[in-house]
């Protein structure tokens, strides 16, 4: 009996060092919007290179700065750029700063079930923020009806719906709500979850997405490739520049690049109502959050190795799964700050 | 736990006139010390639960002190935190789970205990541990998809249309809020009610049953005035077994209840729990004091747990002393 619980455990220490000597894996944690597209990068890329492996845990945005700051995690992802004072708080615990690297783009899409009404609906930004402060209870209210001439809306209240845990997606609805409305800026602001002033909380993407679809008169927002796979209605929102528009890949990217012009070094960027005619206003980047310095060279340059592969190569796998690329100039500039990384 | 402390010394006598050695040799004290640090780990494990929590809340312990409790707005943007509508939904939930799972559960185990032949009875018991033993979060697909459905289309509007004059049965009719949640945990409760109680109820030994009948009881009578109350205690242990389920439950909860924090009236109206917003919301606050107002609210539900538990068995206390002459008879 002795005899082979002592060679299990020769064999067990054997095998750890073997593993050990084989892989190197680093690990990674945050934001679940882009995990679909993440899991994907990491898995293609575990191909290319056998010996490195890239764990990621979808822990939510918030998770992802939290584990990046106490130094949990070789790196984090989050889907609102880090504020001034987490900024300040890794910079004061580790000596050196942090830096943020957009990785694709999302969208939000307002989406609904009205009995009755199958058309694409248009949404003015009085209406979006009018629905969400609860200034606006029916369907055929002027703002709303006013946008949808021939529509026939009916008198019915609106049931919103939203998010009931923090989440990336709420936090560019939220951005986008603050930038086109004082009331809402000043009321409820901006953030992964937020004192909503109406409406019910529904867990997920797919909660939502399966709520609207229960609910008869309800309204929500979701992220797009969710609409996409439930073949749900939704509408066109009316952006900067006067137009209304359905969000694709395309209108996407748009808003990406009419935002690039302006990228500041640091990428912390909110493309939320961004400029251009053909630009989908409620669009946003999401980041990976890499530390400046690195005490280990080899995991430093696997890190490097993978943004490097991800800009490049990985950038054709995002619009099989409703991403849109990032535009070239972002590349290109990221590409730069890539040698901040030491 | 009981059990190993009093039997360890019922062997003193015996064991007092040999040797520490000896006893040592022979494993009494070994099996007295493991036995020991096994129980204690129990305790331990509950002061740490509780060493952590305090400590993990200390920000808005200071910044909102007992103001915690008695405010009711949740704002993770403006940094104010206030517990209440999160308590109330909690009691909410829990009592109309309760005041739906007890007389059925009850009801259901009298059947299955005194009536119903063994061969039925052990069957449906077979069926009923199966339910105890469901995983929530397909309780809370059936809630969405089966009992939010019937609510908003059939249930609200009736109770609306019969009893709307009371202003719990008031409001429009989502299909999901406090008495849909509530309705789902009482689902969810009662196996474990039916269970426990119905194997109380067996254990009540057979005289007390034949000497109600000798007695010219009726079958009904000697298990309503005489093996129920003699069971009594058993029962109420299963009931606050329910009730520290309806009062945890995360998963089933928040995929019906609305997870808005409101305090209203109506029980058609959407609420929130404190299990389910600590769920919803820990992975992504972002600032400290949200994260820790998340953690005060997990000592608030341990507090909550402790000073219910505590009451019920008060209460348990109070009856069974009344009780005590039948119990004995």
């Amino acid at each position: 009996m002795k005899r082979i619980t002592g060679m299990l455990l020769v064999a067990f220490a054997l095998a750890g060092v073997l593993w050990a000597d084989n892989a190197l894996s680093i690990n990674g944690a945050g934001a679940t919007f882009p995990y679909p597209m993440y899991s994907k990068w990491f898995d293609e890329y575990h191909k290319k290179n056998a010996n490195l492996a890239i764990n990621y845990q979808s822990i939510g945005s918030g998770g992802g700065i939290k584990q990046i700051t106490e130094g949990t995690v070789d790196f984090g992802a989050s889907d609102g750029p880090m504020n001034d004072e987490q900024l300040k708080a890794f910079q004061d615990k580790h000596g050196f700063g942090i830096l943020h690297f957009p990785t694709v783009l999302g969208a939000d899409v307002p989406a609904y079930n009205i009995p009755g009404v199958s058309a694409e609906l248009n949404f003015t930004q009085e209406a979006l923020a009018g629905i969400f402060l609860g200034k606006i209870t029916k369907w055929n209210d002027p703002a709303i009806a006013g946008a949808n001439k021939g529509v026939n809306l009916p008198a019915n209240d609106i049931v919103v719906v939203h998010r009931s845990e923090g989440s990336g997606t709420t936090y560019i609805w939220t951005d986008y709500l603050s930038k086109i409305s004082e009331e809402w800026k000043t009321k409820v602001g901006k953030g992964g979850s937020v004192n909503w002033p109406v409406g019910l909380g529904a867990k997920g993407n797919e909660g939502v997405t399966g709520m609207i679809k229960q609910t008869p008169n309800s309204f929500g927002y979701v992220e797009l490739i969710y609409v996409i796979q439930n073949n749900m209605p939704y509408g066109r929102v009316r952006n900067s520049s006067g137009a209304f528009i359905k969000a694709d890949l395309a209108s996407v990217t748009a808003a990406a690049a009419s935002a690039a012009k302006n990228m500041p070094d640091d990428f912390r960027v909110s493309i939320t109502d961004a400029p251009g005619k053909t630009a989908y206003p409620v669009s946003s980047f999401t980041w990976l959050l890499v530390p400046a310095k690195f005490s280990d060279a080899t995991k430093r340059d696997a890190i490097k190795g993978f943004v490097k592969w991800m800009l490049a190569d990985g950038q054709n796998y995002t619009e099989a799964l409703s991403y849109a690329k990032l535009p070239k100039e972002v590349v290109a500039k990221e590409l730069k700050a890539l040698n901040n990384v030491q | 736990m009981a059990t190993t402390t009093t039997t360890v010394p019922s062997a003193g006598p015996v064991a007092g006139s040999r040797s520490f050695l000896s006893r040592l040799r022979e494993g009494d004290e070994i099996a007295r010390l493991v036995t020991f640090l096994f129980a204690a780990s129990v305790v331990l494990v509950t002061l740490l639960l509780v060493f952590d929590l305090w400590q993990g809340s200390v920000l808005p312990r200071h910044k909102f002190g007992f103001n915690f409790f008695r405010t009711s707005v949740w704002d993770p943007i403006l940094d104010q935190f206030g517990a209440l509508p999160f308590i109330y939904g909690t009691l909410v939930t829990a009592s109309v789970s309760l005041f739906i799972a007890v007389p059925l559960g009850i009801g259901a185990a009298i059947f299955l205990a005194e009536l119903a032949p063994a061969r039925v009875s052990d069957t449906l018991e077979f069926f009923i541990d199966l339910l105890a033993a469901v995983p929530s979060v397909i309780y809370g697909l059936l809630g969405v998809f089966v009992v939010v459905p019937l609510m908003r289309q059939y249930i609200q509007p009736a109770l609306k249309n019969s009893l709307g004059f009371l202003p719990i049965f008031r409001g429009p009719a989502y299909g999901i809020g406090f008495l849909t949640a509530g309705i789902v945990l009482a689902i969810m409760v009662i196996p474990y009610i039916i269970s426990v109680s119905r194997e109380v109820l067996l254990s009540v030994p057979r005289d007390q049953r034949e000497a109600a009948l000798s007695l010219g009881s009726t079958r009904w009578e000697a298990t309503w005035k005489v093996v129920v109350p003699f069971a009594r205690g058993g029962i109420m242990g299963s009931i606050f077994l329910a009730l520290a389920r309806a009062l945890g439950e995360t998963m089933a909860v928040t995929m019906v209840i609305g997870n808005t924090a409101l305090i209203s009236a109506s029980l058609f109206s959407p609420g929130y729990s404190i299990a389910a917003v600590i769920a919803n919301e820990l992975t992504e606050a972002t600032s400290n004091l949200h994260y820790e107002s998340l953690i005060e609210l997990g000592l608030v539900l341990f507090i909550l747990t402790f000073i219910l538990n505590g009451l019920a068995r008060l209460l348990m206390v109070a009856t069974s002393q009344r009780g005590a002459g039948m119990g004995h008879a």
